[in-house]
């Protein structure tokens, strides 16, 4: 497993890359496998524990005016935007000031200073899971996730700032990524800790088809962002689609089908009583189709996933 | 439904190929899905699933609904192609006969992807079948994608409402939507139209409680003979017409588009006329 990060490597890689989020698992994975090919920055609030010597770290929140500071003094060439709260249990009002108010921020001082290239990660599931969606979503797609799953709408915010952003500053390439459920040993999102339960609830009679990625193919994919020339957004899907039921035998997983009419209804008891940290919305994630189209990113940006399927499940554990 | 255990499979793949006549083995064999390493197509289509599932199917058409075929060799054997039908007899066990017809007795098979309502993906069982079957939400992003991949779609231009029509309304064919005609000129794609004779008599509509279905959000809630809408065993006649081409623009103005969405109405019409006309009895 460990030979599967073969360096992404292309001639005009930025020179330095400024990584938000950077102490986040994901953020970590990506400096890991960045800080070897370039000068990489690290802004995060939280402290980046066990980072590489080579990597210069500055521990501030996004929204603060101390963060001009960092870019005068790197200059980076390129931004790589992985500060996005998403935990359930966060304040809502002080969530969406971080991610909406700090992407603004982050976005306006790259203008500000010459930054050539901004790549801001975003979800698949901004198109939300929905019974009448079609099989594979086009990048074109509205993003209906908030009609449901009200928690979505500052990340479907974000997602929407920064295509306008997009079209405003044509002189600064902004690549807006939509990965697809990001699994993997480090990571703790919904999906992966969903996948890592021994007795998983799933919806009686449901059974959508689920798509995965690697944590280090999305690592790789946002070092691939950073290819000049590429500019807009992109699905990016890993090794392939297939049904929930077909993970979670994989894993050797003994699921608890609960019938629809009540699966939402007991989830929210269950969430209010923190007994489970999955509010009632992510059911429609485990009963509706939510899978992508991810050619384009294959086509502009030659994206290939090193991790086959099979592994990308085994990740988890 | 997807734990079928292996056994129950095995037994119902058996009983399939054994409806299906000799040679089905070996006919089913010489279709290739694109499948992954778990057995299913991108959409979640799943053969072995499929040809186990096909099993009572194939038991309703051999035995139930005794289908006769009727110009099955003018379905293309490969390539992009739409079949339009009538649709009716309250539940569709209209589409799963065209699509056992295409698998069990052409050769090579083919396998039909049928559109389906975009409230189907709602309930639960019926979704898992369906998409484990290649059977698909009708979003005109999903038909591009599989014409463009020349697979084969069925279409009931009527929708629910020539499926749920009363019973004293047989065979009346509800005016086609003309979603159909667009896909088909876009992809090139030629037409071949579907008479099926035989399931409005299944479950004949007498009334169609309307506050009722609105209330469990179903498209209508008929009362037939048998209550619900369980089908009585009347004969199938499944009739396939000369594939029709059409040239012209997706986007030309509606008169232009409904001309040509009348002449694929007007096939079928002719093909429920002479299937009709040429019916003995409405059960043998």
């Amino acid at each position: 497993m460990a030979t599967r990060t073969e360096p992404i490597t292309f001639p005009g890689m930025p020179r330095k890359v400024l990584v938000t989020g950077i102490s986040g698992n994901l953020g970590r994975a990506l400096a890991k496998l960045l800080h070897t090919e370039t000068h990489v920055v690290g802004l995060d609030r939280r402290p980046f524990p066990g980072k590489p010597k080579d990597l210069a770290h500055h521990q501030l929140d996004i929204r603060k005016a101390r963060v001009e500071e960092v870019f005068r003094r790197h200059r980076p060439e390129a931004l790589i935007h992985l500060g996005i709260m998403h935990d359930p249990r966060e304040l809502r009002s002080e969530a969406h000031s971080f991610n909406v108010l700090g992407t603004h921020k982050i976005l306006d001082l790259c203008v500000r200073h010459g930054v050539k290239k901004a790549v801001v990660l975003s979800s698949a599931n901004v198109y939300g899971p929905r019974p009448d969606n079609s099989n594979f979503l086009p990048e074109e797609t509205p993003l209906m996730a908030g009609e449901r799953f009200s928690e979505m709408r500052d990340l479907i915010e974000l997602d929407m700032y920064a295509q306008s952003f997009m079209w405003k500053h044509p002189e600064l390439e902004t690549v807006i990524l939509r990965p697809v459920n990001i699994v993997g040993p480090t990571v703790r999102n919904a999906p992966s800790n969903y996948l890592r339960l021994e007795r998983p609830v799933t919806v009686l009679g449901f059974d959508p088809m689920v798509q995965i990625i690697h944590e280090e193919d999305v690592c790789r994919a946002l070092a691939l962002a950073l290819r000049p020339g590429l500019r807009g957004v992109f699905n990016v899907t890993g090794p392939g689609q297939l049904p929930l039921s077909a993970i979670l035998r994989e894993l050797g997983r003994h699921p608890i089908p609960v019938p629809h009419l009540l699966v939402r209804t007991l989830l929210r008891r269950a969430f209010e009583a923190r007994l489970t940290s999955f509010p009632p919305e992510e059911v429609d994630h485990i009963q509706y189709l939510c899978v992508v189209d991810g050619s384009r990113f294959v086509r502009e940006a030659g994206w290939v996933p090193a991790t086959s399927l099979r592994d990308t499940i085994r990740a988890v554990v | 439904m997807s734990e079928l255990s292996e056994a129950v499979r095995a037994r119902l793949k058996a009983w399939t190929y054994e409806l299906g006549g000799p040679g089905t083995r070996a006919r089913l064999d010489k279709i290739t899905a694109p499948a992954n390493e778990f057995g299913v197509d991108p959409y979640g289509f799943d053969l072995d699933y499929t040809v186990a599932a096909t099993a009572p199917l194939a038991w309703l058409y051999r035995k139930y609904f005794r289908v006769e075929l009727h110009g099955v060799e003018r379905v293309p054997a490969e390539g992009r192609v739409v079949l339009v039908s009538n649709h009716s007899g309250q539940l569709p066990f209209d589409a799963a006969m065209i699509e056992v017809a295409l698998l069990l007795e052409k050769d090579p098979p083919r396998v039909l992807r049928a559109l389906v309502e975009k409230w189907v993906p709602t309930l639960p069982f019926v979704s898992t079948f369906m998409a484990r079957c290649g059977q698909i939400v009708g979003t005109p992003e999903n038909c591009r994608r599989l014409l463009a991949a020349d697979e084969a779609i069925l279409v009931f231009p009527e929708g629910v409402r020539g499926l749920n029509k009363p019973f004293k309304e047989r065979y009346r064919l509800r005016r086609f939507g003309p979603g159909f005609m667009r896909l088909a000129l876009e992809s090139g794609a030629p037409i071949v139209p579907v008479g099926v004779v035989g399931a409005e008599e299944q479950a004949p509509a007498l009334l169609d409680l309307k506050p009722l279905a609105r209330l469990l959000a179903f498209p209508a809630f008929p009362i037939t003979p048998t209550l619900l809408p369980f089908p009585l065993p009347s004969r199938y006649h499944i009739h396939f017409g000369e594939p029709l081409r059409f040239t012209g623009s997706p986007d030309e103005d509606d008169a232009e588009l409904e001309r040509k969405v009348g002449e694929v109405q007007a096939a079928v019409s002719a093909l429920l006329e002479r299937g009709l006309a040429e019916r003995k009895h409405v059960f043998w």
